[in-house]
């Protein structure tokens, strides 16, 4: 038996770490120029396969889904903890932050309940990776590029046990609301957003009515 | 500071962009725009054929095709980024505007990010990607306020 790989697969960091100078503690890192162009090649693939705007979310979001349960599984594995999730805020929160910060670097900016529906909450970026350089055209109207994102929560959510329907929605932002350094994006150069991806959780029934169950 | 007006031309000689840099650009009608396209098009084809010194394959030291680089006139100057790949950043300016090359060179980056990158945009059409026209319009005011240093 080799005493080569001694290491747990499940520690290893994602992607080949580029091995000629040591280890890389923090894993590979890939441009966000290379996923940038990835991802429009995946927009423009499922594009010419979808007849809708509605059928082009669906497969981004089913593009995503896949991710989200093996995100779910390493990030958990890796977080080291001990007790699964059962309720719903918790849940969240290991959404917006953990699964977060393990695939974009940084906790999402906010965790909003509404307040018409009991049962949505509203998980805010101010940038999403996946949209930075898409400009939707006017005649595609409502579509969000980030619809793989949402795909990669539901997931999530769906692995852990709670079911929820997740939508991507681009919001206008509001002057002041958020306070961007130098005004503008530092990675990119470009400037500053004008809206921010809004990722809508709608839990289905029998999550609330457990929550609800729990709670007492 | 007088930038004037900024268009690209395609690879085959069709303009895909053209927009004016700032309040004293003359107005000029959409067909005179794809004239002056594709007429800027050949001339930078031409004059590689009559310039005195021939590059080996006509390709410069870029890697990209020779041909009008700079114009100076007396009340404009012009400048061209020719790529690789065949398009041309064309900028106008009033005599005396400075920077012009490090522009260029911004807003053929900014081209690759917000052009290249978007999803929804086709080569060789025209752009219709908002971000990159904001992104246009933001460079030239940093410029002009003095607040662009090239990377």
């Amino acid at each position: 038996m080799s005493r080569m790989a001694t290491s747990n697969i499940l520690d290893r960091p994602l992607g080949r770490s580029s091995g000629r100078g040591g280890s890389s503690s923090e894993g590979s890192v890939v441009s966000l120029s290379a996923f940038a162009y990835v991802y429009s090649e995946l927009v423009q693939y499922h594009q010419g396969r979808a007849a809708s705007i509605s059928e082009l979310e669906r497969r981004l979001e089913s593009a995503g889904y896949g991710v989200g349960l093996k995100v779910l599984e390493l990030v958990a594995y890796r977080a080291k903890e001990t007790k699964r999730e059962t309720r719903l805020m918790s849940i969240l929160h290991f959404v917006s932050s953990s699964v977060w910060k393990a695939l974009f670097g940084k906790s999402a900016d906010s965790l909003e309940r509404s307040i018409d529906h009991a049962d949505e909450f509203m998980i805010v970026d101010y940038e999403p990776i996946t949209s930075t350089f898409v400009s939707v055209p006017p005649d595609l109207g409502q579509l969000s590029a980030d619809a793989y994102v949402s795909g990669i929560i539901a997931g999530v959510l769906d692995g852990a046990g709670f079911s929820a329907r997740v939508t991507a929605h681009s919001v206008n932002v509001e002057e002041g609301e958020y306070t961007k350094p130098q005004g503008g994006n530092v990675v990119t150069g470009l400037p500053a957003r004008k809206d921010k991806a809004v990722f809508l959780v709608k839990f289905s029934q029998e999550v609330l009515a457990r929550d609800a169950a729990l709670e007492r | 500071m007088g930038f004037l007006h900024l268009f690209i031309v395609n690879k085959s000689g069709g303009l895909i962009l053209h927009r004016p840099l700032g309040q004293s650009a003359p107005r000029i009608g959409t067909n005179e725009w794809l004239r002056i396209g594709s007429t800027f098009h050949s001339l930078h084809a031409i004059a590689a054929e009559a310039s005195p010194v021939k590059l080996p394959g006509n390709k410069n030291s870029a890697g990209a095709d020779d041909g009008i680089e700079e114009i100076r006139g007396g009340g404009l100057i012009l400048k061209c980024l020719q790529t690789r790949t065949g398009v041309k950043f064309v900028i106008t300016a009033e005599p005396g505007t400075s920077d012009l090359d490090a522009v260029l060179r911004e807003i053929y980056v900014l081209y690759s990010d917000c052009a290249l990158k978007d999803p929804f945009y086709e080569l060789e059409m025209p752009i219709r990607c908002e971000l990159f026209t904001n992104a246009i319009d933001n460079l030239i005011e940093k410029v002009e306020s003095g607040g662009f240093k090239t990377r």
